[in-house]
């Protein structure tokens, strides 16, 4: 396997606050990683410095060995990183199928996925295409924000937390679409709260704390113990 | 038979002040942002029309084809390099920019075409007139009152059937958002100034012909504009021509009272409509 994506000492500020302190992250072709953590860990800050929406101030992002780092965020998504932003961002003028279309906007030629297979991936969006994307519930609006980003056909798609504020058999439904995202020919980066479903998901998790990573390993390796203590700040030594 | 006719011119003239409007209202609708300029770059375009025309002997119904492209390159040029980069959080730098684009504008054509009155001269079809047997109505002013139903159904149809008006409403509602998605803001911006300028010559073209004008005038279509953009509720293009209506209808009747209240009667009923309903007759839901 080769690295599709590589950070390395990547430090971003979100305004005056530093967020990441020189982190180190490679996804493999192929491959999905989770990023857990607490609120404020920098999950976030990190999903937004790879896609150009947040500040670099040192370090570089190189997407199949390219460097990416500081490029606009138009410019990302158009070399094959989308992201299902935190909070699913659907625009609210925009019908469900106008919401899926949208993220095809920059495409240029053909991929695996269009609109009809993302509707066969989430019958419920050809169901409801006509609605306003907001009208939907927030399972099927999470669905619409990872059908919009699959839109561009994307080499990595970001997934920023996917289960926040969801219903457990909601979040369920929306990982069973992950092996056929896979499939694609997608690597996944996922960002949770959700301790058990990022080890599920996974091959690889990493663990942040205040801007850092502090725990890295397949999700075989890691005992409970070290993700608890990782994830909580509590130290041993 | 009186009132129809007063009625009937009212409403032709609502035509006028919705051109005038549409392109404010698509401009703020996109940006959220409020040209003061808009007024004399639609002055701007009717010099254009009218020195294509004197300069080529082409009709001005002719010359608009012409000037339409050349407003179009300029809007785009205005907000690439300049409307762009005061566009932000805080909605003062671009009301004052555009506000000294307006007194540059103004100085600009004073200095060019001196301040006499000009009018651009359509021939014959000025005076026509259709008689309907219950009202007779100016050829000019059914045309203006058609092309500002077409200008609003097509700026209808390129928001909600196209990919380019598709970009338009996702960057007005979310312009970081729209970015993840391979959307340029800046160029969308350029591209909703370019097309409100297109619309500003065709509102030009029928300012021109129907009256005189000089360098100055532009604030007082500006203020028709708005009041129209604001009566119809802010980013919804068919309110906007229900707002150019409500204005010329008052204008009418107010002047059918007494000739010298034409001008305060659309002032008066904006104020009116914004009493009853302040965020005007046909809100955006989602504002």
């Amino acid at each position: 396997m080769s690295a599709l994506l590589t950070i390395a000492g990547l430090t971003a500020h979100y305004g005056d606050f530093q967020a990441l302190f020189g982190v180190d992250l490679t996804l493999d072709q192929g491959q999905t990683v989770a990023i857990i953590g607490a609120n404020g860990a920098g999950k976030t800050t990190l999903m937004r410095a790879i896609t150009g929406v947040a500040k670099v101030t040192a370090g570089s992002v190189r997407l199949a060995g390219e460097e990416i780092t500081r490029s606009p965020a138009p410019d990302i998504l158009t070399r094959g990183v989308a992201m299902v932003p935190e909070g699913r961002k659907l625009f609210p003028s925009l019908t469900v199928e106008e919401n899926l279309l949208i993220g095809a906007h920059a495409r240029r030629g053909n991929g695996f996925w269009t609109l009809e297979r993302i509707q066969t991936l989430f019958p419920i969006l050809k169901e409801r295409r006509l609605s306003p994307g907001t009208a939907l519930s927030g399972g099927q609006q999470q669905m619409v924000a990872i059908g919009r980003a699959l839109m561009s056909n994307p080499q990595v798609l970001l997934c920023d937390e996917l289960s926040l504020g969801l219903a457990p058999v909601v979040i369920k439904e929306i990982y069973a679409a992950f092996p056929q995202i896979k499939d694609s020919g997608t690597s996944i980066i996922v960002v949770e709260q959700d301790i058990s479903q990022a080890l599920r998901v996974a091959d690889h998790v990493h663990c942040m704390m205040e801007g850092r990573i502090t725990l890295s390993g397949r999700p075989s390796e890691l005992s409970r113990d070290a993700i608890h203590d990782a994830y909580f700040g509590v130290n041993h030594a | 038979m009186m009132l129809i006719d007063t009625l009937a011119q009212g409403m032709l003239l609502g035509g006028l002040y919705a051109l005038f409007a549409a392109g404010l209202s698509l401009v703020f609708g996109i940006m959220r942002l409020v040209n003061l300029a808009h007024g004399d770059l639609i002055i701007l375009a009717a010099y254009l029309i009218l020195t294509v025309a004197t300069v080529t002997g082409l009709h001005p119904f002719v010359a608009v084809l012409i000037a339409a492209p050349l407003m179009f390159g300029f809007g785009w040029l205005l907000q690439t390099h300049l409307l762009n980069r005061v566009l932000g959080n805080d909605i003062l730098p671009p009301l004052l920019v555009t506000f000294g684009l307006s007194v540059v504008i103004q100085n600009g054509l004073l200095s060019t075409f001196t301040a006499d009155s000009q009018k651009l001269t359509a021939g014959s079809i000025e005076a026509a007139s259709v008689d309907l047997g219950v009202v007779t109505l100016g050829v000019m002013p059914v045309l203006t009152f058609g092309s500002a139903v077409l200008v609003i159904f097509l700026l209808n149809q390129l928001f909600y059937r196209t990919a380019l008006g598709r970009a338009f409403r996702a960057t007005s509602d979310d312009a970081v958002t729209a970015q993840l998605m391979g959307i340029r803001p800046q160029r969308v911006f350029a591209m909703a100034t370019g097309i409100a300028m297109v619309v500003a010559t065709i509102a030009a073209l029928y300012l021109g012909t129907r009256a005189n004008f000089d360098p100055s005038i532009g604030p007082a279509r500006l203020l028709y504009a708005f009041e129209a953009v604001i009566i119809g509720g802010l980013g919804s293009l068919w309110g906007t021509l229900a707002g150019g209506i409500v204005i010329g209808l008052a204008q009418a009747i107010g002047a059918s009272i007494n000739p010298e209240w034409q001008i305060l009667s659309g002032h008066i009923a904006f104020v009116l409509v914004l009493l009853i309903r302040p965020r005007g007759l046909f809100p955006r839901a989602n504002d």
